[in-house]
């Protein structure tokens, strides 16, 4: 049972973690209908901007989560202009171009921020510096860690933070109404560029924060470490419903859950044919099979294509 | 009239003594080159029926390339023992190839295209995973020692001489490349003329219209995998033959991405422009390797890493070629005219919205 | 008609440019004297460029140091040159810088550096008659394949994997293990030696895990093992997952001890495991530099020259100095006519004394276990054959 609690915690913590960059993805697409492929890169320069700046005062000697919150500071502004300059130089020409195109450009941005951050950080494994006392709970037989719990609430806190800008504030309106159907909004008086911008920069601010969050958590930054993530974040978003808020942050959770109870479990039930090492497989496969029997996912709305 | 003729001869004068200019100009490990530029070359206009004739974005083609190879690796080599010949390995590393992009196209046929470009993408790492730790497939470490290819008694790896000048065996696989690609290239050109052709390209333009008009989208979708996935398989095949080992980072996303940009860069949907794509991709590793030896030589260490910068440009040189010229850099005529009208058209009618 | 025109011309550009690449061909030596190529492949871009640069350091500075001398072979003046080539530790790669070696007709290779890239290499040189001396490839199956030009002189994974099995029985005092691996061919390879020789000494294996190469988060594996309870945790992999591993091995509570290979006796583990890698235990071929028996005198030589020593530059002198050994024993510099010579090679070297067996593995070749001691590597023991 312990051990049972124990990879669901890991699991939360994980799951925490996807459903703040599958927010990223829900509301871009949700908004101009793209898989914005570079978000994981995204995700992946705020981690290496933060560990940049954290590097530096470690070096002075600083510690605390004081540091920890300098990096995020640093690193939001820094995503969030790059992911408006992604917008503006890379989709936004092509808004109205076959579905094709668009497609090949995210794919292009995507590579061209892994290859810039390996150039300007190089290719190997970065260490985030130990600036904090990591003490440990204990839940029954289970372990829970300090910075776990803040990866907890402070996922919890900008999740519910981003709901209410988008549920309950005027900005959030338009960007529904944008989302529904943007030549009407334009109609409506929305600026919908403008919409579409700020959706961008909402998207990679808590990108920002999720790249720092992840770096801190495991020690480790490197160029390539926005791939696998933002896939699985994207399997979430899918997982619970693309462009619904609720749905990304329900996949999330239920992604890291299922994902560490089935790298745990997955030796035992096939009698040690596949392994731990088939864990990927299996969150390829819940998005396959995601997309092909519910397309519309957990909590998104059964709609049919409208020609 | 024979002007064309001319200079159709010249061109195949040239393609024919290109490895043996090449090797007295440049030396032999860029007559390998060249041979991997084929292989490519074939990969690419494997890709081209899905993404260039179809429309259908395919992330993971190079699973077909991977089971074509796995294929004649395990049935050629010492790994299980076997060592089939090439004319049975051929057609059933096409075949089987051929059953796994049905298979994996199948799933995807209700898909658009942004989930259909993820979804491909997983299958092609699950086939890398399961590559990696099955047994049957020796695992990370790959199957080494694997047959080269070998046709009635002439064996395509072993040194010959032809007239008295020296034929290895990278010649011999030039020529078999050669003949293979061109082979290809008839079956792609009389495909896009034809009826199946032109039902892809209503596919491509308009899914909707095209189901509407009649046509069995699904069977002609699962065609356009089939076919591309074949070609890959064949490519693959003779890949494990000509390195004599494989392993499953051979196989890994990057290099689906690179025959992605192959095909884009080069030109959509033209043979040609295809063609050229690839060969140019292919080559230009090679082409970046002095800047590594200049830094090293000038700085005592690398701060640019050359193979970054290759990939960086290629990324780079998709976008820009995706807002300025979708159409490729040797597009053919026909797309051409569609990708700009289309832009020009779509233009319009966004202008006249009050 | 234009469009071709273009293409043609612009191709012709592109071979114009691209011939200018080609390595340059090797000084034109004095007369009486001839030039002999040593090739060189490691991977000097991305990231084990800072093994890659060491290696090539210590090759170099064996060329230089021999060209110093002065050697005399078959009655003529020998001037040794430095050929160097990227692999990027990528096989595919190392196969076309084989062929390139194998074009120029180097004399031989010292090389490569991984074992993934050295063993598709070595059918390219086993087919061009061309002796290969590795400094740091451990894969068995690199000696393995049947060529009489595969040699290596550092011991292989059978013996590191069988020492630290036997090790884990007898010293550590553990009865029950659970291995992990990175599913690649050296921390596989490394984790099955080493749990078939756990086993042979009494060891129980409650497990045996697999991560990939790029993972960062083990803890649903880890707590998988945290439940069996073992008293020793053996890793087959390298530093960057298994500094992360070890913090996240501490931070859920498992208390059992850590052994890894080579691949994670490094300093980038002491930076990535911080506090939580106290106590760990790696393992790495050969002695530590100090103990070796001509190791000071080479350490002072190198960092002069080079800076610190990373891994194998000593290994890949050793290489160099075999061969030229070889060499002038059998009086030719000709791969045909050395390589009988190379194969009885009986050489004191600056690690140890090398002497090969019958597939080219190192005979004799011991094994240093070293603990994790205050934020340092420390020697405890040395394992295995005794040199000469």
């Amino acid at each position: 049972m312990d051990i049972f609690l124990q990879q669901v915690i890991n699991g939360l913590v994980q799951g925490s973690l996807y459903a703040l960059v599958a927010l990223g993805y829900t509301m871009v697409y949700g908004i101009i209908e793209l898989v914005n492929f570079a978000h994981g890169e995204v995700v992946m320069v705020g981690a290496l901007v933060g560990l940049s700046i954290i590097e530096r005062m470690a070096a002075r000697g600083d510690t605390g989560w004081g540091v920890i919150a300098v990096g995020v500071l640093v690193a939001i502004p820094s995503c969030m202009a790059l992911g408006l300059g992604i917008e503006r130089i890379a989709y936004r020409p092509l808004r109205k171009a076959p579905r094709l195109a668009p497609l090949i450009t995210a794919i292009g941005v995507s590579i061209a921020l892994q290859q810039l951050a390996a150039l300007i950080w190089g290719r190997n494994y970065l260490h985030y510096p130990e600036v904090l006392a990591n003490p440990q709970f204990h839940i029954g037989g289970a372990v829970i860690t300090q910075i776990q719990l803040v990866i907890l609430t402070t996922t919890g806190i900008l999740m519910l933070v981003t709901w209410v800008i988008v549920q309950k504030t005027a900005l959030g309106r338009a960007m529904r109404a944008s989302a529904q159907n943007p030549s009407v909004a334009g109609l409506m008086g929305v600026n919908v560029d403008r919409i579409i911008a700020s959706t961008f920069l909402m998207g990679s601010g808590l990108a920002a924060v999720a790249g720092v969050l992840v770096g801190t958590y495991y020690g480790v930054g490197n160029h390539t470490m926005g791939f696998m993530l933002g896939l699985k974040a994207f399997t979430a978003a899918v997982l619970g419903g693309i462009g619904s808020l609720g749905g990304a942050m329900l996949g999330g959770l239920l992604l890291g859950v299922i994902e560490n109870l089935g790298a745990g479990y997955l030796g035992s039930l096939t009698n040690g044919a596949m392994g731990s090492n088939y864990s990927d497989v299996l969150a390829f496969l819940m998005l396959i099979a995601v997309l092909i029997f519910r397309p519309s996912g957990l909590m998104g709305e059964r709609g049919s294509e409208k020609v | 009239m024979k002007s064309k003729v001319w200079l159709g001869l010249l061109g195949l004068a040239l393609i024919l003594a290109l490895p043996f200019a090449t090797d007295l100009l440049l030396g032999r490990s860029w007559v390998r080159l060249l041979d991997f530029a084929l292989l490519y070359a074939m990969l690419a206009l494997g890709l081209n029926i899905v993404v260039g004739y179809a429309g259908l974005l395919d992330l993971g083609y190079v699973a077909f390339y991977a089971v074509g190879a796995y294929l004649y690796a395990m049935l050629a080599s010492p790994h299980l023992g076997m060592h089939w010949p090439l004319w049975a390995l051929l057609p059933m590393g096409a075949l089987v190839a051929a059953c796994f992009g049905a298979l994996l196209g199948a799933p995807t046929l209700g898909l658009r295209g942004d989930y259909l470009a993820i979804v491909t993408m997983g299958f092609g790492e699950i086939i890398r995973i399961f590559l990696r730790n099955l047994n049957i497939t020796n695992g990370p470490a790959g199957i080494d020692l694997i047959d080269p290819i070998q046709m009635g008694g002439f064996s395509f790896g072993a040194n010959h001489s032809l007239l008295g000048w020296d034929f290895p065996g990278i010649y011999s696989y030039y020529f078999l490349f050669l003949i293979l690609t061109a082979l290809i290239v008839l079956i792609s050109h009389r495909l896009s003329d034809s009826r199946i052709g032109r039902a892809w390209s209503a596919i491509r333009e308009d899914e909707i219209a095209a189901k509407s008009s009649g046509l069995n989208t699904r069977q002609l979708k699962l065609m356009a995998f089939a076919m591309g996935a074949a070609f890959g398989g064949v490519s693959g095949v003779l890949f494990a033959g000509f390195q004599g080992f494989i392993s499953p980072e051979s196989f890994t996303m990057g290099e689906s991405i690179m025959v992605l940009c192959m095909v884009v860069l080069g030109g959509m949907g033209h043979i040609s422009g295809v063609i050229m794509g690839a060969i140019l991709l292919a080559i230009l590793p090679e082409a970046f390797r002095p800047l590594s030896q200049f830094q090293q030589a000038t700085f005592g260490h690398v701060w640019l890493d050359p193979a970054n910068l290759r990939m960086l440009m290629f990324a780079v040189a998709l976008i820009v070629v995706m807002i300025i010229r979708p159409e490729g850099l040797w597009p053919s005529p026909v797309r051409r005219r569609e990708l700009l009208t289309n832009d020009d058209e779509k233009n319009s009618s966004h202008k006249a919205v009050p | 008609m234009p469009r071709l025109l273009t293409s043609i011309v612009l191709s012709l550009v592109a071979i114009g440019l691209v011939s200018c690449s080609k390595s340059s061909t090797p000084s034109a030596a004095s007369s009486g004297e001839i030039t002999v190529l040593i090739g060189a492949s490691n991977p000097m871009t991305g990231p084990q460029a800072h093994l890659g640069k060491d290696n090539e350091n210590g090759t170099r500075m064996a060329i230089e140091d021999a060209n110093a001398q002065g050697f005399t072979i078959g009655g003529q003046k020998v001037k040794f040159q430095l050929v160097s080539e990227d692999d990027a530790a990528d096989p595919k790669t190392g196969t076309i810088v084989a062929q390139k070696f194998a074009d120029q007709k180097v004399s031989g290779v010292i090389g490569h550096l991984n074992s993934g890239t050295t063993i598709p290499a070595s059918r390219i040189y086993s087919e061009a008659g061309i002796p290969q001396i590795s400094p740091s490839a451990t894969n068995p199956k690199y000696t393995h394949q049947g060529f009489k030009t595969a040699f290596r002189v550092i011991p292989n994974d059978t013996q590191q994997g069988g020492e630290l099995g036997r090790y884990v029985a007898s010293k550590i005092g553990a009865k029950t293990v659970a291995v992990m691996d990175d599913t690649t061919q050296y921390g596989q390879g490394l984790a099955n030696q080493f749990e078939e020789a756990a086993k042979a000494a009494g060891v129980t294996i409650l497990t045996h895990e697999h991560t990939d190469d790029k993972a960062t988060d083990f803890q649903a594996i880890l707590t998988n093992i945290k439940a069996k309870k073992p008293d020793i945790i053996f890793y087959g992999g390298m530093d960057a997952q298994s500094g992360p591993m070890m913090k996240q091995i501490r931070s859920l509570g498992i208390q059992a001890k850590f052994l890894t290979g080579d691949g994670g006796c490094s300093t980038e583990f002491l930076t990535l495991a911080g506090a939580a890698g106290e106590g760990a235990y790696c393992s790495l071929p050969g002695m530590p530099i100090e103990k070796m028996p001509k190791g000071e005198d080479f350490k002072k030589r190198f960092n002069a020259k080079y800076g610190e020593i990373q891994d194998y530059s000593p290994y890949c002198y050793d290489a160099v100095m075999v061969m030229i050994d070889a060499m002038k024993r059998a009086d030719s510099t000709l791969p045909s006519k050395y390589l009988p010579e190379l194969a009885k090679s009986n050489y004191d070297g600056v690690t140890a004394h090398i002497s090969f067996d019958e597939n080219g593995d190192l005979k004799g070749g011991v094994i240093t276990v070293y603990q994790l001691l205050s934020g340092k590597w420390v020697a405890q023991d040395t394992l295995g054959g005794k040199p000469k």
